[in-house]
């Protein structure tokens, strides 16, 4: 099984990407596959917000599993994507374009070191199964 | 929407304006005016004849599998046989049109019966306190952390809020925990099933409130060191709590206070033999050792007047947490279970789990060769099979399931517990015999043989049920929780109406 | 009785299994804790013995249908309850089944779930109603529960009516005390309206909760607390009689965000109290922070309409620790009796009773109310089918010369309210005759004699 792992990116150990270009953020390919069809995806946070990284951002569910999501970096809500209250099956189709979640202004840019890059999140995501 | 093929109507379809059900009685009193400002415009129910509500309900009946109609080997659950008798006794003139809050002096029976059935249930768990007010297992649990935080903060010892509970556990554990503001600590199992020292002995510390423990666990086993994890907890100063779901593998062999229990809950509903009811009620009375007595939710039934016969009343213990429900818990459930523990005595209900565990460790062997069950050693009631094979890897545990059920069987418990990877648990209970047992078995090694041969057939299943596999992920986007939600209900009864 | 096995087939089994007898499948059950000294329990009955002990017992309680005219409520009302319905709760395809979870083989109890639902949604003017709950109680404090999930913990604050049933207050308090959550029952005059409870709701304030009808029987219009708790960003809640909603106005009417409710006057015995059933319903908005058991509509593989459990992973067998509630077994059978219930009675049978009720116990009200020295508490307010009514002496007194003609007197207020010594509330059904209420009045008049 292979999943999508866009160069681009950075991700965590509990699967969410980040974008350092847009500082756009969501799930990965791996973990909406794991949760299966989701259903419901809830913002715990507020534009405006100052978030840790690790603070829980999200939930989303689907007919069997629930999941948080935590932010990847520390930094300010800019901007969520409420779209996808309506459209949880984004996160399914498309988790790293029309599904990505918050976008968030870093105001510790050296955590950015501390995520996974595509090639090691590969392998992470393969060791699991 | 309207793309939908009926089986059996709504109500809602099967409305005519103007139909009745039943009809009461001219008011024989004057008509008092109305406050019109208060009053609602329409009532939208359906409107249906008598005919037409028994046929509906009996037709409906018929698309359930239960107990009566078949084997319901549901893991955790208990589905043993819910005797007859316990119906008619719960509907007794003299239990079912009793109110609640009558003088106690008119209901002496009914005090009796459940101070009765407090004390019996203390015999057989071993514990003195006994409280029938909470209204199903969870609900017992929750009692049962409520308990536990009083009677720290009774000790001047507010820091304990540090509930362990393992990865084995039923969601219910953790969730009565949380919801009661305690922390929630996992514990993982080792590698024969049971509670992991170690690591439980690591959370043993000043702010340990308690352990939450399922004994048997919900892989079947019996936790072969429970007094040292009794005694790990005890001695961080934590109580012990156990969750009784399992009690049908020692019932009258073995008791949780004998083993240093403090505080249990009990499933009148799993191991008493009340019916399940399709989702309830049930009911999860909590029993606690004597220094936990004083703690437990009031009011509960007690001997005011000693004499022949005595005369019963309610108390409230000394510290009480206070009540968990409105009145005294579920009555009707009571009668049953008590009904249940008069025919049986001690004989009978140690034979009950003689026969549950001989049931569970028959199937459990004569399947072993075609199923591999991780934790493979002597279960009690129940034991946990995986749900694949390597050689058949698009199988999962669901579709083994699924195909249960054209052999006219309800499929054991899915994915539960979490530590088993597609997870079967298979709980047969005493009331089946050894013919019911062997046709499972069958039935298990002919779907192990599909799965290889021909997949496809389990993929695909149910074949043989009134409905086929129900697509689940449309049901929650669309959310079509009532009838008003559909868009349009007239072109659905047009549908109906052409059938 | 009803364990099958025979000798032969338990020495069959054991031989399979690879043990000798039967005390081997124990063997890890520590020795010290096994066969423990005898359980003191009575020797096993027969069904006939058992059926004749447990009559007895039935025998010592005196029941309203047979010996007691029933003035009391408070809580749980002597209904009359239409033979179907027991006739379809004892169909053991439904009361011998588990939680519906394998759909394909639980569409009977799904369906008709489903139909409650949507028949409670109805009668409360609401959106989405779930499988049940325990009781009104119950209920009650889950709506607590749920409003303060709905604000994230960020406003901990409940404003319940101190005029919502004693107990069900009783069961929030149990459930919440030393919680983050704040349950706040301000200490208000007995003649306060709902409006009276304004004052109390803050920026703080989940939830403003009231009775309807109250614990009084009384009946107010909800709109202006309902608005003011809007206005603060608050969730409105009512506790209903699900009955009185058959003739007044729907909560859902005044914009309630939450409605919940004892449903036992639907159908369901009095038992002693339980099991009955709650009722909880709420907006479409808020149903991923609602309790327990949902069932939602949609497709099987052959394309036929069918019903299953939704939204699960709401639910502690999911969410574990981080679930909004522990439910998990409900009370679906009395879901199910109060499903029967409103569909054989329908809309204007369910009216007709509501207004039978409303008739007799008005009636009632005027006729105690002109014995000398008992009147009216509230006179001026609307009530559904009960009344407090002030009496001359202690309830007590009076409910035990009462018993003494057979007739079960009202609920004495001075248990849970100290300024209402000497009130009784009265609760009269359709089971109340014309000439029940004279012989109540006589009685009364004798009494005062």
């Amino acid at each position: 099984m292979a999943w999508q792992t866009p160069e681009n990116l950075k991700y965590t150990q509990n699967d969410e990407w980040f974008d350092p270009e847009t500082g756009r953020s969501g799930i990965t390919d791996y973990a909406q596959d794991q949760l299966s069809d989701v259903v419901y995806v809830e913002f715990l946070v507020d534009v405006g917000d100052e978030v840790q990284k690790g603070d829980s951002v999200a939930t989303v569910e689907s007919v069997k599993a629930a999941a948080d999501v935590y932010a990847p970096v520390s930094g300010k809500v800019v901007e969520i994507n409420t779209d996808l209250t309506d459209n949880p099956e984004w996160v399914n189709e498309d988790p790293y374009g029309k599904a990505w979640m918050i976008r968030l202004e870093p105001t510790n840019p050296e955590e950015m070191n501390e995520l996974m890059d595509a090639e090691a999140y590969a392998q992470y995501c393969e060791e699991r199964e | 929407m309207s793309e939908k093929k009926i089986r059996e109507p709504l109500l809602i379809e099967l409305s005519i304006p103007g139909r009745r059900g039943v009809r009461f009685p001219e008011p024989d009193v004057p008509q008092a005016q109305l406050p019109e400002h208060l009053l609602r415009e329409d009532l939208p129910l359906p409107e249906v004849s008598e005919v037409d509500v028994i046929r509906h309900f009996t037709r409906l009946s018929q698309y359930n599998h239960a107990v009566d109609t078949g084997f319901y080997p549901l893991g955790s659950c208990t589905m043993k046989y819910n005797p007859k008798i316990n119906e008619d006794m719960a509907r007794l003139p003299g239990f079912a049109y009793i109110h609640p809050l009558q003088p106690e002096e008119t209901v002496q029976g009914a005090l009796a019966l459940m101070y009765h059935l407090q004390k019996y249930l203390a015999e057989i768990v071993g514990m003195p306190g006994v409280s029938l007010q909470p209204a199903a297992g969870a609900h017992g649990e929750f009692t049962g952390i409520l308990i536990m935080r009083a009677y720290h903060r009774d000790q001047g010892e507010h820091q304990r809020n540090k509930v362990l509970v393992p990865d084995s556990a039923h969601g219910t554990n953790p969730a009565s925990s949380a919801m009661s503001g305690m922390r929630v600590v996992e514990i993982p199992s080792d590698e024969r099933g049971n509670i992991d020292l170690v690591a439980l002995k690591k959370e043993c510390d000043e702010t340990l409130a308690g352990l939450m423990i399922t004994n048997p666990n919900t892989l079947g086993l019996f936790e072969e060191h429970i007094e040292e994890v009794v005694n790990a907890v005890h001695e961080a100063g934590g109580l012990v709590y156990g969750d009784g779901a399992n009690l049908n593998a020692f019932l009258g062999i073995a008791r949780f206070g004998d083993m240093g229990f403090d505080i249990v809950h009990l499933n009148l509903h799993k191991t008493f033999s009340t019916p399940h009811g399709g989702g309830g009620p049930g009911s999860g009375p909590v029993a606690v050792a004597e220094h936990l007595k004083d703690f437990l939710p009031g009011p509960i039934v007690d001997i005011v007047e000693e004499g022949d016969p005595p005369t019963y009343g309610f108390v409230w213990p000394k510290k009480s947490i206070g009540r968990v429900k409105a009145f005294y818990g579920h009555f009707g459930v009571m009668v049953r279970a008590l009904t249940y523990i008069l025919m049986m005595g001690q004989e009978g209900l140690r034979k009950v789990a003689e026969m549950a565990v001989l049931n569970a460790n028959y199937l459990r062997v004569m399947l072993q060769d075609t199923y591999h069950i991780p934790y493979n050693r002597l279960c009690k009631h129940e034991f946990v099979a995986e749900g694949r094979w390597p050689d058949a890897p698009d199988i999962k545990a669901l579709d083994i399931s699924k195909r249960l059920m054209d052999f006219g069987f309800h499929p054991p418990t899915n994915y539960f517990p979490l530590i088993v990877k597609e997870a079967l648990m298979i709980e047969p209970t005493e009331t089946e015999s050894k013919a019911t047992l062997d046709a499972f078995i069958a039935a298990m090694k002919q779907i192990a043989r599909e799965a290889r041969e021909n997949p496809e057939v389990l993929k695909t299943a149910p074949h043989n049920t009134p409905f086929g596999r129900v697509d689940e992920v449309k049901a929650a986007r669309e959310l079509i929780l009532t009838w008003h939600d559909w868009s349009t209900v007239d072109s659905r009864r047009s549908i109906v109406d052409s059938r | 009785m009803f364990v099958p096995h025979t000798p032969e087939e338990i020495q069959e089994m054991l031989r399979a299994i690879g043990v000798e007898k039967i005390e081997d499948l124990f063997a890890d059950i520590p020795e010290k804790f096994r066969h423990p000294k005898q359980i003191d329990l009575p020797p096993p009955m027969t069904e006939m013995e058992v059926a004749e002990e447990l009559q007895h017992l039935a025998e010592a309680n005196d029941n309203v249908r047979d010996h007691l005219l029933c003035f009391l409520g408070a809580g749980a009302y002597y209904h009359y309850i239409p033979s179907v319905i027991d006739h379809i709760l004892r169909r053991g395809e439904f009361y011998t089944a588990y939680t519906p979870y394998q759909p394909e083989i639980s569409q009977g109890t799904l369906h008709a779930i489903f139909e409650f639902q949507s028949m409670v949604a109805a009668l409360t003017g609401m959106e989405v109603a779930n499988a049940s709950l325990y009781d009104g109680a119950t209920a009650v404090a889950e709506a607590v529960n749920m409003a303060y999930h709905v604000f994230r913990g960020k406003r901990p604050k409940s404003v319940l009516s101190p005029f919502i049933h004693p107990q069900y207050l009783a069961t929030v308090r149990t459930y919440y005390e030393h919680s983050d959550r704040e349950v706040v029952v301000p200490d208000l005059p007995v003649e306060a309206s709902p409006e009276a409870l304004i004052e109390f709701i803050d920026d703080r304030t989940s939830l403003v909760m009231v009775a309807y009808p109250d614990f009084f029987g009384r009946l107010y219009d909800l709109q202006a607390v309902a608005d003011a708790a809007h206005e603060k960003g608050a969730l409105f809640g009512v506790v209903a009689n699900p009955l009185a909603l058959a003739l007044f106005k729907a909560p859902g009417e005044y914009g309630a965000d939450m409605v919940v409710a004892e449903g036992q006057p639907l159908g369901i015995p009095l038992s002693f109290g339980g099991p009955y059933l709650g009722i909880f319903t709420t907006r479409k908005k808020l149903v991923h922070k609602m309790a327990g058991r949902l069932i939602g509509e949609s497709v099987d593989s052959r394309g036929q309409r069918v019903y299953v459990m939704t939204l699960s992973a709401r639910e502690q067998h999911i969410r574990r620790a981080r679930a909004t509630s522990n439910i998990c077994t409900n009370n679906a059978l009395m879901a199910l009796a109060a499903t029967v219930y409103m569909a054989l009675l329908g809309k204007e049978g369910l009216r007709e009773v509501a207004l039978l009720n409303y008739h007799k116990a008005h009636y009632a009200a005027q006729r105690l109310s002109q014995i000398q020295g008992f009147e009216l508490a509230f006179p001026d307010v609307p009530f559904f089918n009960e009344f407090v009514l002030k009496t001359p002496s202690s309830v007590k007194d009076i409910n035990d010369f009462l018993l003494d003609h057979d007739i079960l007197g009202g609920y004495d207020l001075s248990q849970d309210f100290p300024q209402l010594d000497r009130h009784m509330l009265l609760a009269v059904t359709e089971m109340i005759s014309r000439d029940d209420i004279e012989f109540l009045a006589e009685v009364l008049e004798e009494w005062v004699a």
